[in-house]
């Protein structure tokens, strides 16, 4: 048995990659510009209103009797035990109250007299409050800052180890995927929570590996083979790389569709991110950092810095 | 050529698997449901053992286990119910300066505990609880001692009499002294420079009037926020205590916030009940001798020598609000002191006091408020909880008046260790700025053991998922690819539960989880190397040889940066973001030395010492491509 050699002529489908790259680079953007993220409760500012009943009601149940009565963006969750409801609710910007709190303290009676109205449970008040959204808007600012000290550093290290350009295309190529995710999440509107923003954290992880390894592989060729263009040096390359940036994507997505089904709720935000960026990150290692070096006119003499090729392959730790 | 690695490196390795396996097999022991009865003053003994002992068998409750050591008793229970019922009876049947605290007990063998091996922590989102996020008003901590500068100022002024045209605070860290002449104003100015080493002194004119603005150092604005979060840390602290909660958080988060976390607490309102309740601090002094019964109360006074009763007069001299700074220092001999700072009423009043007193004992009692729930029959006969509140005065400091005390005063004979408590329980009582909650949530302990176990579900099926893709597709060497798989999740484990006590999160379990889909990728470019050398014609050796040497560079690489990335989040982020970097920055680590150190000393094992060797088991090898160069 004997299997045909993987050759796939990538470098020839660089042009439509490109401009496939772009339009979903300037959708994504425009679609965030536009129509923003679906953002999580870690990220607004609300109300949350606490109430007691005195026998279980489903949450669904619950959110169709808020809906009804007008408060359409209300999330409902249980807490504590079945019994005790959290109801969290937007500001209201017409609301005529003096300040976030008095709000709150209305919006807590007008409800629990609402579903009071509406039910058989005798319901108790057990508080309203201002939430205010401060700390996630730190965390995202953490986030997006860190994400910026990242790609820095990152530039600098490739810089460094492998040559200038490649760095240029491994930080397109992280941005891209950045923006693509979380193009995905604006058009479809899932929701933009903690664990998301984890998610995003790591996909800059996985895309930067992938997008190395390619790397390495193409900086490696460029110094052995030294009569071929560079754009089939860049082909042979991924050709080269191609069985293992599969294996590896089918090993991780394997994982995460594992807990996107069985890992609970509360972890699919996150699993879902991070398939997309898998998916992009794969795409891109291939197709972004390689169109950028190649476009950049990446030449042989480019990778005859001076590296200390003994130093590193000395031995296996 | 032949593939193996000298003696010493396979037993390091060998030593490194031992004991990942030793610091992660701890996981597998559950903890029991314990009480922990303590004594505010004194250590325990048998006869309190006893007490406790007819307690529970009056109530017909049973212990797993109960042992007295290093001064408390620890009580185990099986079941939660059990737990809860006995913290009551205890309660009981003990004196309010009893504290009976819910806990968690580990099961794991002495020898076990001995070496540091225990159970990783696991979050609120795993197990249940309430998480707070307070914020501390830092702009009142640098007003109230802005505030107090500003009558200072007024006073020192006037005794030098000085004359000024009023002064106004600006705002919460800026004063400004109006003068009628130049000569005034330099005159004040180099009084007070003296006299205030953390204000900042600039001169201006307008409009014919001299004005002095007296701003507070940068240094000594950091210097109070720091002291206030201190503070309010330790307040926080000391309630939280109160609660009887194991294992609880109390962290600093930033430079303003203090994240409290208690897992296992249900009733987030009697939490916040607690936590926000004030403490207070009382100066008094010591009963005269003979004085009449009805005028003090007795008090246990912990000294190093013992523990003495101290009759408190029960006339108030001072309360904590009058004391606008105290902190630990040394005089000038080198011995510890605490230096406490009063306002300018409150200089009065100790004065007044104080100066017909010397000779005689001065004592502090810190009060809070603190709640004990008792289970009560409700009309329908069902046990419910009940929270009952009650004031707890603890005397923490009993002192000679050696002199007329004033405005600044500092207490002495006390050991360095004493001097900063001291301070921060008075701190506890008087400075503590306001804090607001800007954050909470619960998380039901339902919710929390459906996170736990399906985190450990994602896990297995993907862990089997990956492992029977690699034993298919790279047949033996695949099989030391799932030897090391599965050595990295055991020393990330174990990593997790003692070098790095962190606590797992959902986050946390989903970054071993990626580890597990990543961590085989360096396998994958060694083994794809491999295949590739023998597609070249190299013999086996030389093969295996080539592709951990060739793939070596470009792991380091990758893993390199990803690691640096992982840096960057852990310096920037808190919470879920650091969380996330730390398994992050565990799972390369450990994935590397057991993907390439690991996998080599296996596959050493099995080929290295054929010569004879012929093929490989590493599955398909790819066809040797019409293209390129080899």
């Amino acid at each position: 048995m004997a299997l045909q050699p993987i050759k796939i002529d990538f470098m020839g489908y660089r042009r439509i990659a490109a401009v496939l790259s772009v339009i979903a680079v300037l959708i994504s953007l425009s679609s965030l510009a536009v129509r923003g993220l679906e953002l999580g409760l870690d990220f607004t500012s609300g109300t949350s209103v606490r109430l007691n009943f005195s026998e279980t009601v489903p949450v669904n149940e619950i959110s169709a009797q808020l809906e009804a009565a007008g408060y359409e963006d209300a999330v409902v969750v249980n807490f504590g035990s079945d019994r005790d409801i959290r109801i969290l609710l937007p500001l209201d910007p017409n609301a005529e109250a003096a300040s976030e709190a008095e709000q709150a303290a209305l919006t807590g009676a007008a409800i629990a007299a609402m579903l009071q109205a509406r039910g058989d449970a005798s319901i108790t008040l057990l508080g309203s409050d201002y939430v205010s959204a401060k700390v996630g808007e730190e965390l995202a600012e953490q986030g997006g800052l860190g994400m910026l000290v990242a790609l820095g550093i990152i530039m600098l290290y490739i810089a460094l180890r492998f040559q200038f350009k490649f760095s240029v295309g491994a930080v397109v190529a992280l941005a891209h995927d950045l923006i693509f995710t979380l193009g995905v999440f604006s058009l479809t509107g899932i929701e933009f929570n903690l664990n998301t923003l984890a998610a995003l954290l790591a996909i800059i992880g996985y895309s930067l590996n992938d997008t190395i390894v390619v790397s390495d592989r193409i900086r490696e060729n460029f110094r052995l083979l030294r009569k071929t263009k560079p754009i089939e040096t860049v082909n042979i390359s991924l050709n080269q790389t191609l069985g293992r940036t599969l294996i590896t994507s089918f090993t991780t997505l394997l994982v995460l569709f594992s807990i996107l089904l069985i890992g609970g709720e509360s972890t699919q935000g996150f699993a879902l991110a991070l398939i997309i960026g898998v998916i992009v990150g794969t795409y891109s290692s291939i197709y972004v950092a390689s169109n950028v070096i190649i476009f950049m006119n990446v030449t042989r003499e480019d990778l005859l810095v001076p590296i200390k090729e003994g130093a590193e392959t000395d031995g296996v730790l | 050529m032949l593939n193996h690695y000298p003696a010493w490196k396979n037993l390091l390795i060998l030593l490194a698997v031992l004991l990942g396996i030793l610091y992660s097999v701890p996981n597998l022991y559950p903890d029991d449901e314990a009480l922990q009865v303590t004594h505010e003053s004194r250590e325990l003994v048998q006869a309190d053992l006893d007490v406790i002992a007819t307690a529970l068998e009056a109530a017909q409750l049973e212990t797993l286990d109960s042992d007295l050591n290093q001064g408390g008793i620890l009580l185990r229970f099986d079941s939660v119910e059990q737990q809860l019922r006995a913290k009551t009876a205890v309660e009981d049947a003990l004196t309010d300066d009893f504290i009976v605290a819910l806990n968690l007990a580990p099961t794991t063998p002495a020898w076990m505990q001995a070496i540091g091996a225990g159970r990783m922590n696991l979050g609120l989102d795993l197990q249940g609880g309430v998480h707070f996020l307070m914020e501390v008003d830092m702009e009142a901590a640098v007003l109230a001692r802005m505030e107090d500068n500003l009558s200072n100022v007024r006073s020192i002024l006037r005794e030098l009499r000085i004359r000024t045209r009023g002064l106004t605070m600006i705002d919460f860290s800026h004063i400004e002294v109006r003068f009628a002449s130049a000569g005034d104003r330099s005159r004040a100015r180099s009084e007070l420079t003296d006299n205030f080493p953390e204000l900042q002194f600039q001169n201006r004119e307008a409009a014919g009037v001299f004005f002095l603005d007296l701003r507070m150092t940068e240094d000594t604005m950091l210097q109070i926020q720091r002291d206030t979060l201190q503070a309010n840390r330790t307040t926080l602290l000391n309630r939280v205590d109160a609660l009887g909660v194991a294992e609880p958080t109390v962290q600093q988060q930033g430079s303003n916030r203090i994240v409290v976390e208690l897992p296992g607490v249900q009733d987030p309102a009697q939490a916040i009940r607690i936590l926000q309740r004030i403490a207070t601090l009382e100066f008094h002094l010591e009963a005269a001798l003979g004085a009449p019964r009805s005028s003090y109360e007795t008090y246990d006074y912990v000294a190093p020598e013992g523990v003495f009763t101290v009759n408190v007069d029960n006339d108030v001299i001072l309360q904590g609000d009058r004391v606008s700074n105290v902190r630990p220092s040394l005089d000038q001999n080198g011995l510890p002191q605490v230096q406490i700072s009063l306002d300018a009423q409150g200089g009065n009043q100790i004065n007044r006091v104080t100066r017909d007193n010397v000779g005689r004992m001065m004592d502090i009692l810190l009060i809070e408020t603190r709640s004990r729930t008792n289970l009560a029959i409700d009309e329908n006969g069902e046990e419910v909880e009940q929270v009952e509140f009650y004031e707890d005065s603890r005397l923490i400091s009993h002192a000679r008046i050696n002199s007329a005390l004033g405005r600044q005063f500092v207490i002495t004979g006390l050991t360095q260790r004493e001097a900063m408590d001291l301070s921060l329980l008075i701190s506890s009582g008087s400075l503590a700025a306001p804090m607001t909650i800007v954050e909470q949530s619960v998380i039901g302990p339902t919710m929390g053991r459906d996170n736990l176990e399906q985190g450990i579900r994602g896990v297995q099926v993907a862990a089997i998922l990956v492992v029977v893709f690699m034993l298919l597709y790279y047949r033996m060497f695949g099989l030391a690819a799932n030897a090391a798989l599965i050595m990295n999740i055991v020393l990330i484990f174990a990593v997790l539960s003692s070098v790095l006590p962190a606590t797992l999160t959902l986050p946390g379990i989903v970054g071993i989880v990626l580890t597990v889909g990543m961590a085989v990728d360096a396998n994958v470019l060694i083994f794809t190397r491999i295949k590739e050398e023998l597609r070249n014609g190299l013999p086996p050796q030389q093969a295996i040889n080539a592709g951990y040497d060739r793939a070596f560079t470009t792991i380091l690489d990758a893993n390199l940066t990803t690691f640096l990335v992982a840096v960057v989040l852990f310096t920037i982020g808190t919470g879920p973001v650091k969380g996330f970097a730390v398994t992050l920055m565990i799972g390369i680590v450990t994935s590397m030395f057991t993907a390439i150190v690991g996998t080599r000393a296996l596959v050493n094992l099995i080929y290295g010492r054929r010569r004879d060797l012929r093929t490989l088991s590493i599955g398909i090898l790819p066809v040797k491509p019409t293209g390129g160069k080899t």
